[in-house]
This record gives structure tokens, C-alpha cells and sequence, in this order.
């Protein structure tokens, strides 16, 4: 029998229907990936596993079987049986998913005492076990602590020792390494498959991120818009995909491993064939130097709290060129991004703009923010808010201006693939792939010489991804703009930069050319960094687990 | 563990802290009436006083010193303690002073320490009401959300705020004093004279003030466990078979601790001075109505010093309400 067998699942909110008649089974042991991008449904099927959606007004049909018991007809008893017990769920958000308040081994205690009864000591010592198994260090004493004292790593690792608790036979991952750095997501993953190893239990890992799907899943299923799309063995439908779709997905995908497709083709695009034009600037970067920080430093808190986020940092950016940074979470990037714009006063050292110190906010230099839409006022329309930089420019606004400002608000917009009748719109009422374009109109409305563009890409599906990525590089090659591209996909920024700067706890540990960085790192940093990439290919995959493990071992 | 870090810093600051927000509003209620139109002298002396005896008075009580001065010899008595000549004898006002009364020549200190229990009985008996009553029918409301219950509970909290407290306090009384004979009409006995009366007598002055507070943080307690009921970490025990039980009495209800003891603070701080309308229906003799008669007939050095005291029980309450805060989330730091 099988472990999991979904038959002809439809899952409605309303009117809109999540999942749309999706069958599939999972045998004992065995590990499927549910990939697609944001909206295809691969969070309600999770969901509807262990009936979540019981009681929340999502109207669910067909029949969903875990582990021998039919989710829609148990009872909330049964149901509260199999949550937990015989499966158990791994959330995306490790800080979120724990209770703020409880020491993290109570919680794990808490868990276990639903479904083993035992006595609160034996819970406790139950929840120090898993802890140690999923390599926590010194987990008695961690056991104690709560979540917000733990790394996200650790938060993660801890959230999958809570599934582990009462030995489950399917465990349901969703999205567990999205909001992880890569080389923490490398750790995750290898931890996932040694514990399928150990203990047999079957997985049903939710990503949207292709490359995680290929390190640890035996069988892939595509969905889009709440429907199959394709379903196979992992090398198969990664190396040949037999629909569309799937070609398209893989297509914009960025690969760490491929160089930049100079002039033509951002990454992938060659296969999938959507993006007539690449972000690649046709021009060659002049030797002109427009943007240049020298020592900078930022520490943050006072006294013994002081710490510096930014630690002599000293770059140069080129006109027309891009100038990739890559770092993981507090490796001081993003300080490092606003310090260049003026956002933020550098504790020591200058920013140079076409040779001149400058402090302060620069009109020339512009920001484009990871969440444009958050970084706009949401009660003003979008049209407004990209006009305020026209406007700081004209003193007392005439009838006329009003009406050039209109204009030229216009054209921004259709320059940036958006149209003129967004200008009366509101920031929420754009769609994920076209916030970062309002982000990218505003920036632009100052006639900047520079952009510096802070993770603009990462809240977002490949497809779309690799539409904006497009779009700068067009930018860059018509108004001849520098671009500073901040991100923590190594993938990406490789696609997008001529040269790449690594950081590192507010240190620059490597910088160069591209793909010399990439192809011959010199820093042991940034070769932990680029094997920990999640590769396409299962096979590599495996063979760099088994490097990773080696040290490990040594 | 980081909560406690800084614990005597934390007092010392404030402590600090408190001294000069007294002193900024003993300030502030000094210039407010000096500015206040009205001659205090005569309102003193009483309307049937000759302009002769009405000067006297303004002496007796040095109106007619400057400002700074009053407030020097103010701020004196408060440190070292100050002696009054009363016309024949000599009384001596040990420090803390606080002048004496305008109108009765008591001193305030003593007065204040005769008010105070009143107060503090009323408003400490009404809290302990008003959280069990109030934290109670929050967690019922967000439990059984949705259903007829909530609906109910809803409504009655919504009466319970829009009904002034007399309303309720007069109700009460009429019915369990009047029609049923259960208590007789409340008055003040004294916690140490004989406890047993005392709360017997304090028992409808604490309903009456407490269901009027309770409503507030019924809603409060509701709206709060709705919030937390909406965040991820609920999802997470939901889907590993955790009971309903436990979501809400565990989970939940953690998360509607620090409003309401920020709520807490507040009233209980508000209420020492405040519960007026419950003190004057229940003829008992509190802070409140004393505050109220004595800004009636401008007697200065009794307003001064009851408002320093509600101040102080204000700031109390608040630093109070930060160390349980620290105490019931350690990722709250003390500073």
C-alpha cells in the first residue's frame, strides 16, 4: 500500500480553485518534490495531507490517503492521530513556526506528549534525543533556550527534530530552506536525506526552487495554476522535461555553473526562448570610474554592543558595468548597498561619486529596494510616488509641469514594461513580477548614473526573475547605467555581473571578474559558498554531498 | 537570563526616572494654578470674610510671595520637613511634608495616608475583579469565536463599557442591598479594624468598577489571542495534533499577556486617582473625591500632593508592568 495516495484533489478558497483535480502516490520510503512556482498550489496539497484545511472554510474534494488514514472522512481524533504521529509537517519560516514564548524543548516535549502518553521528564528527555539527532550542539542546555536564541539554522534543525519526535512515516517539507542562507540550506538538505537513510520515512518536499528538488528527491511533480503539469523520476524530467512548461522552468533557472551569455540570452533563456532581449550591455564597460567607496565601515550600537556590520570595505563601479556583491544574511551587504546610495553615514571612510567625496543623498546614485511595493507609500498611487524625485527637482509646480511630470511619469513606465494607466494605481494592487518594474521606474525617474539594486530579484519565481534581470540589463545598455547588484543567489548574480565582490561578516574576501571568481575561487569561503549551490543535475548533487560529507568526516 | 542582566540598572533608572517626572508635574500643577483666575485667599477665607481678614489669609498663607518662592519653601518641606505656626501653637510637619491643607490645616501627608488604603482597597479588589472577569471572557470569546457565544459575549462587553458606572454601581445596590437584603448598604471599615467587614463592604464598589474595566480587557484579551491565533507558530502545533484546548490555554493566551498587563498598568494606575464616580456612590472617603473637593476650592498643597501620589502610583504600575513584561518575554530587554 501506498504511503500517500491523492486522488483527483480539488481544493477551492471561494472561487478560486488552489488545486485542480491533482492525483498522485508516494510509496513507502520514497521522496517526491512538489515544484512550482508562487500560486501553483504546492502549499495547499501539502496542506491538505494532514487536513488543514478542515474548519477553514476551503471547500476540499476527492481523496487524500496518508499512511491509512483517509484525511477527508477521519475523525478529528483520527486526524489529530495522524498529524504528528505518522506525519509530520517542516514549515518554511523556522522563527515563525515555533512559539516565542516556550523554551524550544517544551515544545517538542509538548508535541510528543499528544501522542505517546508519557510523563513530562521522559517528553523532555525525548526532545533532547531528536535534538542531538538533528545535530544540535549541547542540546540539553539548548533545549532550554527559546527559538529567538537560535540561529535559522538551528531554528530549522529544531523544527525538524519536532517532526522527528514520534518517529513519523512521511515527512512533509514545506519550503524548509527558502528563508536559509545556501551553504545553511546545503546542511538542511544533506541532514534531510541522512535521516531518510536512517530511518526509512518517506518525503514530500514543497519548494519552488528546482535545485533542491534535485538534491533530494527520487521523483519530481510540476504544478501549475493548481494542476499537474508533469511527473517522473528527478533525472529524467530535469535532464529531457517532456512538457513545455517544464522546458520553460528549467530554461529560467539561473545555473551558477554557466558563464554570462554576452549580448544575447539572460540565464537559461536559450532554452526556454522567451526573452528576446538579454541583460547584457553590448557596449563594453569604459575604464571610467563613477562609483568609488574607499574603507568604508559602519558599526552599529554603542559600547560593548558595537559591532561593525561593514568593515573596510573598498570597491570601485565602473560606467555601464555591473558590479555583483554576494554575501549570505549578515554579511553586511545590504549596509554596504545604502552606505553607496547615502542612505546611511559610514562610520569611516568616503564615498566617491565621479571622483568627488560625496555625503549624503546623491540624486544620481538610486536605490532599487527588495520589496518595492513596501518601500512605496501604500496610500499614494504608484504614479505619485514615482513622480516625487521629478518633482524635488522643479521648484512651485505650475499647471504645465504638472503636466510634463505626468508625461515623463508615463514613459517610465512603459520603459519599464508597466503602462500608462498604472499611474493612477496603488502600490497592492500590483502583481509580484510587476512591483520590482515600479521599483525600477522610480529609481529611474531621478536620471540616475547608478542604481544600486538590493536583492531585486529574490522574493521572486524564476520566470519572472529572469524577466526583470532582463529588463536592467536593457536599461543598463541604453542609458549606460552602473549597476551595483546586491543579492545572495549566487546563481544570479553570476548572470548579471561583470565583476563580483564576496562578502563576509562586513569583509570583502574575494573580488574579480565573474567567472573567474566563480571558476577559480581563491577564498575557502567562496568555494564553501559555491558548493553549496543546489546543483540541477541529481547526479552531481549526490557526488557533492559526498564531498561535503568528506570534510565533515576529516 | 538577558531579562535580569540589568535588573538594579534598570530600578536605578528608573527611580530616577520616576523623581523627575514627579517633580516636572508638581511643577506644572503649580503654575496651572497660579495662572488659574480666582482669588484663592478669598475662596479660603469664605465668602462672608472682610477684605482685612481675606489679606490676613493671603499672608497666613504667603499668596502673595512669588511663584518660585511658594515653590522653594514647597520643594524645602518636602526634603527636610517644615514647623507651621497655627496662629497659637507651633506644629512641626516632618519631611516628606507637603504643606498643609488650605482649608482644614491638616497636613496633607496625613491626609493622603488616611485616603490612600481607601483607595488602594478599592482599586487592588477591583483589579483582581476586573482580570478574571475580563481576561476570562476574552479567552471564552476567542475560543468559541465565531458562534453564538462570542456574539453574546461581544454584546455585553460592548453594554458594559457604554454603561457609566453609576448606572451599574446604582443597580446593584438597589437590588442586592434593597430588594434582596444580601449586603447592607456598603460602608468604608477599615482592612486592619476588621477584615471580613471590609470586604463584604468593598464587594459591590469592586463589581461595579470592575465591569466596566473588564470590558476592555475582554476585547483586548479577544482581539489579541485572535492575532496570535492567526500567526504561523498556531499552524505548526495545529498540524502535529495539538488540541484546541491547548492552542488556546497554552499558546494563545501567552500571547495576550503583555497587552493587558500594559492595559493593567495603566487603569490600575489611573483608577487610584480616578475612580471617583465609584467612590462618591459608595460614600467611600478615597483619593478621588478628596482630589475633586480640594481642586473645587483651590486648596494648592492638597492638589499638589494627591496628584504626586496618583503619579506615583502611575509610574509604579508601568515599571511593574516592564519587569513582567521582561519576565514573560525573554526577548524583552530591561532598559
Amino acid at each position: 500500500m501506498s504511503l500517500v495516495e491523492v486522488t483527483d484533489l480539488t481544493v477551492e478558497f471561494g472561487a478560486l480553485r488552489a488545486v485542480d483535480g491533482l492525483s498522485f502516490r508516494l510509496a513507502e520510503g520514497a521522496a517526491l518534490g512538489l515544484v512550482g512556482e508562487s500560486g501553483s498550489g504546492k502549499s495547499t496539497v501539502a496542506s491538505a495531507l494532514l487536513g488543514l484545511h478542515r474548519g477553514t472554510g476551503a471547500a476540499v474534494g476527492g481523496s487524500v490517503r496518508v499512511a491509512g488514514t483517509d484525511v477527508q472522512a477521519a475523525s478529528d481524533e483520527e486526524l489529530r492521530r495522524l498529524r504528528g504521529g505518522r506525519a509530520a509537517m517542516v514549515f518554511q519560516d523556522p522563527l515563525s513556526s515555533l512559539d516565542p514564548y516556550y523554551a524550544i524543548g517544551d515544545q517538542i516535549a509538548e508535541v510528543y506528549r499528544v501522542h505517546t502518553r508519557v510523563s513530562r521528564r521522559t517528553a523532555r528527555a525525548r526532545a533532547v534525543q531528536v535534538l542531538d539527532r538533528v545535530g544540535i550542539p549541547d542540546p540539553v542546555r539548548r533545549s532550554r533556550s527559546r527559538p529567538h536564541e537560535f540561529s535559522g539554522g538551528m531554528r530549522q534543525r529544531a523544527l525538524i527534530a519536532m517532526a522527528l519526535a514520534c518517529e513519523p512515516d512521511l515527512l512533509i517539507a514545506d519550503e524548509p530552506t527558502t528563508a536559509l542562507d545556501v551553504t545553511v540550506q546545503a546542511q538542511i538538505l544533506d541532514l534531510l536525506h541522512a535521516l531518510r537513510e536512517d530511518t526509512g520515512m518517506g518525503l514530500l518536499l514543497v519548494t519552488h526552487d528546482v535545485g533542491v528538488a534535485a538534491e533530494s528527491v527520487d521523483e519530481v511533480l510540476v504544478m501549475r495554476h493548481g494542476r499537474l503539469v508533469e511527473h517522473g523520476p528527478v533525472e529524467a524530467v530535469l535532464a529531457a522535461p517532456a512538457q513545455p512548461y517544464t522546458r520553460e522552468l528549467l530554461g529560467a533557472v539561473p545555473r551558477v555553473e554557466a558563464r554570462r551569455a554576452v549580448g544575447h540570452g539572460s540565464p537559461g533563456q536559450d532554452a526556454g526562448g522567451s526573452q528576446p532581449d538579454g541583460p547584457r550591455p553590448a557596449a563594453e564597460p569604459s575604464g571610467e570610474v563613477v562609483l568609488e567607496a574607499r574603507g568604508l565601515r559602519r558599526e552599529f550600537g554603542r559600547g560593548k554592543r558595537a559591532f561593525a556590520a561593514v568593515d573596510g570595505v573598498s570597491l570601485t563601479v565602473h560606467r555601464g558595468e555591473t558590479l555583483g556583491v554576494v554575501g549570505e544574511s549578515g554579511s553586511g551587504k545590504t549596509t554596504l548597498g545604502r552606505m553607496l546610495v547615502g542612505l546611511l553615514e559610514p562610520t569611516a571612510g568616503e564615498v566617491r561619486y565621479e571622483g568627488r567625496v560625496s555625503s549624503g543623498v546623491n540624486p544620481t546614485v538610486q536605490m532599487v529596494f527588495q520589496d518595492p511595493v513596501s518601500s512605496l507609500n501604500p496610500r499614494r498611487s504608484v504614479g505619485e510616488s514615482i513622480a516625487d524625485p521629478l518633482r524635488a527637482r522643479v521648484r512651485g509646480v505650475r499647471g504645465k509641469d504638472e503636466a510634463r511630470i505626468r508625461g515623463r511619469v508615463t514613459e517610465l513606465l512603459e520603459r519599464v514594461g508597466l503602462e500608462a494607466a498604472h499611474y493612477d494605481r496603488y502600490p497592492h494592487e500590483f502583481s509580484g513580477g510587476q512591483r520590482p518594474r515600479v521599483g525600477i521606474a522610480r529609481a529611474l525617474a531621478a536620471d540616475p548614473r547608478v542604481i544600486v539594486c538590493d536583492e531585486p530579484v529574490s522574493a521572486l519565481d524564476v520566470t519572472t526573475q529572469a524577466q526583470v534581470v532582463a529588463l536592467l540589463g536593457e536599461l543598463q545598455r541604453e542609458l549606460g547605467l552602473a549597476l551595483v547588484f546586491v543579492a545572495h543567489d549566487l546563481a544570479v548574480v553570476r548572470q548579471v555581473s561583470d565583476r563580483v565582490a564576496v562578502m563576509r561578516r562586513g569583509r570583502v574576501v574575494e573580488e574579480g571578474p565573474a567567472d573567474e571568481v566563480y571558476e577559480s575561487p581563491r577564498d575557502p569561503y567562496t568555494r564553501q559558498l559555491l558548493a553549496a549551490v543546489p546543483a540541477l543535475d541529481p547526479a552531481v548533487a549526490a557526488r557533492r554531498r559526498a564531498e561535503r560529507r568528506q570534510p565533515a568526516l576529516a | 537570563m538577558s531579562g535580569f542582566g540589568g535588573f538594579g540598572g534598570f530600578v536605578l533608572r528608573r527611580g530616577i526616572g520616576t523623581i523627575l517626572t514627579l517633580f516636572a508635574i508638581s511643577v506644572i500643577v503649580y503654575v496651572v494654578f497660579y495662572v488659574t483666575p480666582g482669588d484663592v485667599a478669598q475662596i479660603t477665607c469664605g465668602p462672608r470674610c472682610s477684605p482685612a481678614q481675606v489679606h490676613q489669609v493671603a499672608q497666613q498663607l504667603r499668596l502673595d510671595e512669588p511663584l518660585y518662592v511658594r515653590y522653594w519653601h514647597f520643594v524645602e518641606g518636602l526634603v527636610a520637613g517644615q514647623d507651621y505656626s497655627t496662629g497659637t501653637s507651633v506644629e512641626h510637619c516632618p519631611a516628606p511634608c507637603l504643606g498643609l491643607s488650605y482649608q482644614s490645616d491638616q497636613q496633607v501627608t496625613r491626609l493622603i495616608l488616611t485616603k490612600l488604603p481607601v483607595s488602594l482597597s478599592l482599586v487592588l479588589g477591583a483589579m483582581v475583579v476586573w482580570l478574571i472577569l475580563g481576561v476570562g471572557t476574552g479567552v471564552l470569546s476567542a475560543w468559541r469565536r465565531g458562534r453564538l457565544t462570542e456574539r453574546v459575549l461581544t454584546a455585553v462587553t460592548l453594554a458594559g463599557t457604554a454603561t457609566p458606572v453609576f448606572v451599574i454601581g446604582l443597580i446593584l445596590m438597589i437590588v442586592v442591598c434593597g430588594e434582596l437584603e444580601l449586603l447592607p448598604f456598603p460602608q468604608y471599615v477599615n482592612l486592619t479594624d476588621d477584615p471580613e467587614q471590609w470586604a463584604w463592604n468593598l464587594l459591590l464598589p469592586w463589581l461595579s468598577l470592575a465591569l466596566i474595566e473588564a470590558a476592555s480587557f475582554a476585547r483586548l484579551t479577544r482581539s489579541s489571542m485572535l492575532e496570535t491565533l492567526a500567526e504561523d507558530h498556531i499552524r505548526t502545533f495545529r498540524a502535529y495534533g495539538v488540541g484546541e484546548r491547548s492552542i488556546i490555554g497554552r499558546h494563545a493566551l501567552r500571547g495576550a499577556f503583555a497587552p493587558v498587563i500594559a492595559l493593567n498598568a495603566n487603569n490600575f494606575g489611573s483608577a487610584v486617582g480616578g475612580a471617583v464616580l465609584t467612590e462618591t456612590l459608595f460614600g467611600l472617603p478615597g483619593i478621588g473625591q478628596e482630589l475633586v473637593h480640594a481642586v473645587n476650592v483651590v486648596d494648592l498643597p492638597v492638589v499638589v500632593g494627591m496628584v504626586l501620589v496618583i503619579g506615583f502610583f502611575v509610574v509604579l504600575a508601568n515599571a511593574v508592568a516592564d519587569v513582567l513584561y521582561a519576565v514573560a518575554d525573554r526577548r524583552v530587554v530591561l532598559a
